[in-house]
């Protein structure tokens, strides 16, 4: 019989309910497979082993009496470490926030537990969501699952590698630039940014407010939709969150590409794309292609500026969010002489290199005299982006890229050269820009047996015609392939 | 040389809404040190701000009535510094797009009218509040700084003036007429010495006569219409002896000093110069529609000019109109005239005796234990010659004490008067028997002594006596 830790969410949920396997055994499986990976991976940076063994347990009970709570009941799951969780330390992998405890739940976690999912772990992160590798954990890095010697993207690197690997049936993750969808694409999973204001903000540990957007990972499309549909729907402590009805996207999920409209976005399509990368690319759009698709190239000629805008407004926005951790409230506390200085040595000690580079950035971006050449004019971009994503939405029912230029790369190798990091995030940034819904789907593996993430775009609120391209491609493709470090030999 | 000032004043109103401007904890102002807070007013990571509804509300009412546009689109920004009592080192407040601009405030002077310019009234959060122990009491050489959040995230409403203001006296009539105002409109109970309503005013001096401003001095620290006043005298006569003397203003905030009555250096401007000012992400611009805006208009109350033009023409006295509008008694006023009181008596008592009780024993007119009906009773006794003058201000303070309505105070006080021909008859004949001589000269014509014969009789009857019958009576009886 297959390890439990290598079912979808789908497969268990049916076991369960066929009564052949117990949330208790789901989460027994989860934790076999990160004791014999986690020492190789660092996944995660917090485990609630006391937490989740009582939220399974009750999940049985639950299922025992009748009470069935949906897709999620009983499916141990992990959280990015930058999302809030009442009792259990969260510290979006940042010294200045080493040992907080939060008094309170995010909604999403909320949702989740409504839901009846097991909360299994905080994993980790670049520090403040901030990086393309989690090479900027405050906690060690996080490694890539098909590849130790490799980073696992980030910033959502241990969610991506924790359900790549099978130490969690499925994870949330946080995407300001990418940060779900470039690490799914490196780890060779499913990962999804819902439209901006269709998941609830509140108990996100802010990055970039009008950017953050909190989502799913999954092994299959058909799983992360059922999470999608877990942490959407309007939340009245998130004043950005859309008060409308959210699409319903497993309904849809199997309703093919025949004679949808998908724009090949030429400008993130070619330039400095691995030929690895551009081959398996070229492969899925033909696939499409012969499934009914019409594929057409399109142009958007501001998205080239898109990273330049990214990597002023993220920043302005970082350098306020971050203000607030100055050891007055919470968090480690460096004294001083005086309060300035107290908070100056507090912040100095507790951020990281490029967290601080970022703060410094954004603050220099608003400063009297530089805000028009800086931040004016990189909103300014972003409304044109806004408006030419729109333009195209006219003509296309989808837009598709690949989602990173390249495959993993190795720990260390842009770790000293934030340009080269950044430009990481080139193919993902437009979208949250733009607010609009993004996904990324495993198509296939390198010479060198890294996995190759495939983009889809849409229109905002179509997240339905987002989840049913890249359901289509996950079935045209066939991608099965595992991490090695999955099976016991590989992690022996 | 003789200088004119140049006033301008920022005015801080902390509004009396249920809760607070960003999160649902209750604004209440006597809670226990951190007992009000919540993950947003304490800027817990991850806590996200919700507007409050009512505040814009309220502030749009306010910018209505002191005659400004209200933006039909409004944006709060985040305005960034570093301060221990504030919890996410950036208050969320708003910039280039407030919710009201322009708009004025006339206020009378001696006779005179001033029309005071409004820049703009807009939103913004409250901080929380410091205490600082040992050193000097300020945070500088501070041992430790205590922080009470109980009043982060509370909404404060900030009223700008132009620089129109040119004496001391508009600037206190201002300030009383716009407190008038903000508790006509019943959205603060506006009270300086707790802080719920809070003036810094912007001071410089220019020769007579000159159009350039000169150097602006922020003085702030102001807790009461008296020491605004006194601030601003100082600070002008301040500034007059250092022009005089050749000296130069220096760009500066000064702290009235109310016990030494002087203004004093506190932080300079340098420090707190860049506050990065950009648009809150977390918040969607607001959208004012039409409608909410003339149903906000519709709904307003009268205001203060109305309500003291009203009461004039009722027949009160100007003076007690203006302390009954600013001292929120009118609806007392509007009851008692309702329940049959003389406008000008009701409206004497309120300006005279009852705002004096308030202004000793402090609280607000709705917790009186007088009511209209019970001034009107007050009044009515007076007119009916039941109570003296002297005796009705002794049952208003027995009914103020809570002792019951007028006519049940003055019955337990004993202090009716006695009206009844055939009670007082029979005093007046004893006081005329004792006082044969002077009743002798009397109806020789010597009438001076009615009112002697008036006070024995006001003697003999404890203070009870209806001195106009009194008189009438010794002058029958007398035969004079």
């Amino acid at each position: 019989m297959t390890d439990p830790a290598d079912l979808t969410i789908a497969e268990a949920g049916a076991l369960l309910r066929a009564g052949d396997l117990t949330a208790v055994d789901l989460l027994d499986a989860v934790r076999r497979r990160a004791s014999m990976t986690e020492a190789i991976l660092h996944g995660y940076l917090t485990i609630d082993h006391a937490g989740a063994s009582e939220v399974a347990a009750e999940a049985d009970a639950a299922l025992a009496r009748g009470e069935d709570r949906g897709p999620l009941h009983g499916i141990p799951l992990a959280l990015k470490d930058n999302m809030v969780t009442r009792g259990v330390e969260t510290t979006a992998a940042s010294r200045i926030l080493a040992g907080w405890v939060p008094p309170y739940d995010a909604t999403v976690v909320q949702r989740l537990r409504a839901a009846g999912a097991v909360i299994y772990g905080k994993t980790n992160l670049d520090e403040f969501a901030m990086g393309s590798s989690t090479e900027n954990s405050a906690y060690g890095t996080s490694r890539n699952p098909w590849d130790p010697d490799r980073v696992p993207g980030g910033s959502s690197g241990g969610s991506a590698a924790a359900v790549a690997v099978g130490s969690a049936f499925g994870a949330l993750g946080s995407d300001t630039g990418g940060s779900i969808r470039q690490p799914a694409a490196l780890c060779g999973v499913v990962g999804m940014k819902p439209t901006y204001g269709l998941v609830s903000r509140y108990g996100l540990i802010a990055f970039a407010s009008s950017l953050d957007q909190i989502g799913p990972f999954g092994r299959t499309v058909e799983d992360a939709a059922m999470l999608f549909e877990a942490i959407t729907g309007h939340d009245p402590f998130d004043a950005t969150s859309s008060p409308g009805p959210v699409p319903a996207v497993r309904a849809s999920l199997d309703g093919g590409v025949d004679g949808l409209r998908i724009g090949v976005l030429s400008e993130l399509a070619s330039e400095g794309v691995e030929p690895s990368v551009a081959s398996a690319f070229q492969d899925t759009l033909e696939r499409l292609g012969a499934a009914g698709a019409i594929i057409e190239e399109v142009s958007l000629p501001t998205t080239k500026h898109a990273l330049s805008a990214y990597y002023l407004i993220a920043p302005a926005e970082c350098s306020a969010n971050l203000a607030r951790f100055d050891g007055v409230r919470y968090g480690p506390r460096i004294d001083g002489p005086n309060v300035e200085q107290m908070m100056a040595a507090t912040r100095r000690d507790g951020f990281g290199p490029e967290v601080t580079r970022r703060i410094l950035l954004g603050t220099y971006a608003l400063s009297a005299g530089y805000y028009d050449a800086f931040y004016g004019q990189a909103q300014r971009v972003r409304t044109l982006v806004v408006r030419e994503f729109a333009a195209a939405y006219e003509r296309f029912d989808a837009l598709v890229t690949p989602t990173s230029p390249t495959t993993a790369f190795p720990v260390g190798s842009r770790a000293d050269d934030p340009l080269a990091m950044y430009v990481s995030d080139v193919c993902t940034i437009p979208s949250n820009l733009s607010g609009d819904p993004a996904i990324s789907v495993p198509v296939g593996l390198d010479e060198a047996g890294l996995p190759i993430g495939f983009q889809v775009l849409g229109p905002a609120l179509r997240d339905d015609t987002v989840f049913r391209v890249a359901r289509a491609v996950e079935s045209l493709v066939g991608f099965e392939a595992r991490p090695a470090l999955a099976t016991s030999e590989g992690a022996a | 040389m003789t200088y004119e000032a140049v006033i301008g004043i920022e005015t801080h109103v902390e509004l009396g809404t249920r809760s607070k401007m960003f999160c649902r904890c209750p604004v209440d102002f006597g809670a226990e040190p951190n007992t009000n807070v919540c993950p947003v007013c304490l800027g817990l990571p991850g806590a996200l701000p919700v507007p409050n509804r009512q505040a814009i509300e309220w502030t749009i009412a306010l910018g209505s009535a002191l005659g400004a546009t209200i933006a039909t689109n409004s944006v709060f920004h985040r305005k960034n510094y570093f301060y221990a009592d504030l919890p996410k080192n950036y208050q969320i407040s708003q910039y280039d797009v407030p919710l009201c601009v322009g708009g004025h405030l006339d206020v009378d002077v001696d006779g005179t009218t001033a029309r005071v310019g409004i820049t703009r009234v807009h939103l913004e959060e409250d901080t929380g509040k410091s205490s600082h122990l040992g050193g000097d009491g300020r945070i500088h050489g501070a041992e430790a700084v205590r922080i009470d959040f109980n009043r982060s995230g509370i909404p404060l409403m900030e009223v700008v003036t132009e620089p129109d203001i040119r004496s001391p006296e508009v600037a206190r009539a201002y300030a009383q007429e716009l407190q008038s105002m903000v508790i006509a409109l019943g959205v603060s109970d506006a009270r300086l010495e707790e802080g719920s309503m809070r003036f810094d005013a912007n001071v410089s001096l220019r020769p007579h006569g000159t159009e350039t401003l000169g150097t602006k001095v922020e003085v702030k620290n102001m807790n009461s219409m008296r020491s605004l006043h006194r601030a601003l005298s100082y600070e002008i006569d301040r500034q007059t002896k250092l022009l005089d003397s050749g000296g130069t203003i220096a760009q500066e905030t000064r702290h009235w000093d109310e016990a030494n009555g002087r203004t004093d250096p506190g932080r300079s401007k340098e420090e707190s110069s860049d506050y990065r000012y950009f648009q809150e992400p977390d918040l969607l611009p607001l959208e004012i529609p039409d409608e909410m805006i003339d149903a906000l208009v519709g709904a307003l109350p009268e205001l203060p000019a109305a309500r003291r033009d009203r009461l004039t023409e009722l027949g009160v006295d100007p003076a007690s109109a203006q302390t009954i509008v600013s001292g929120d008694l009118i609806g007392l006023l509007d009851d008692a005239v309702a329940a049959g009181a003389d406008p000008r008596a009701a409206g004497n008592w309120l300006a005279g005796e009852v705002t004096a009780h308030l202004n000793r024993h402090g609280g607000d007119p709705m917790s009186l234990h007088l009511d209209g009906p019970g001034l009107a009773e007050l009044c009515g006794m007076v007119a009916a010659a039941e109570l003296s003058a002297t005796a009705a201000k002794e049952v208003l303070a027995g009914v103020l004490a809570g002792e019951g309505p007028p006519r049940a105070v003055a019955e337990a006080r004993d202090l009716m008067q006695v009206s009844d021909e055939g009670a007082l008859g029979a005093v007046v004949e004893a006081v005329l028997a004792e006082h044969a001589a002077e009743v002798a000269r009397l109806r020789d014509g010597e009438e001076r002594l009615v009112g002697f014969l008036v006070g024995k009789v006001m003697a003999a009857s404890g203070g009870k006596a209806d001195p106009a019958l009194a008189s009438e009576l010794i002058r029958r009886l007398a035969g004079s």
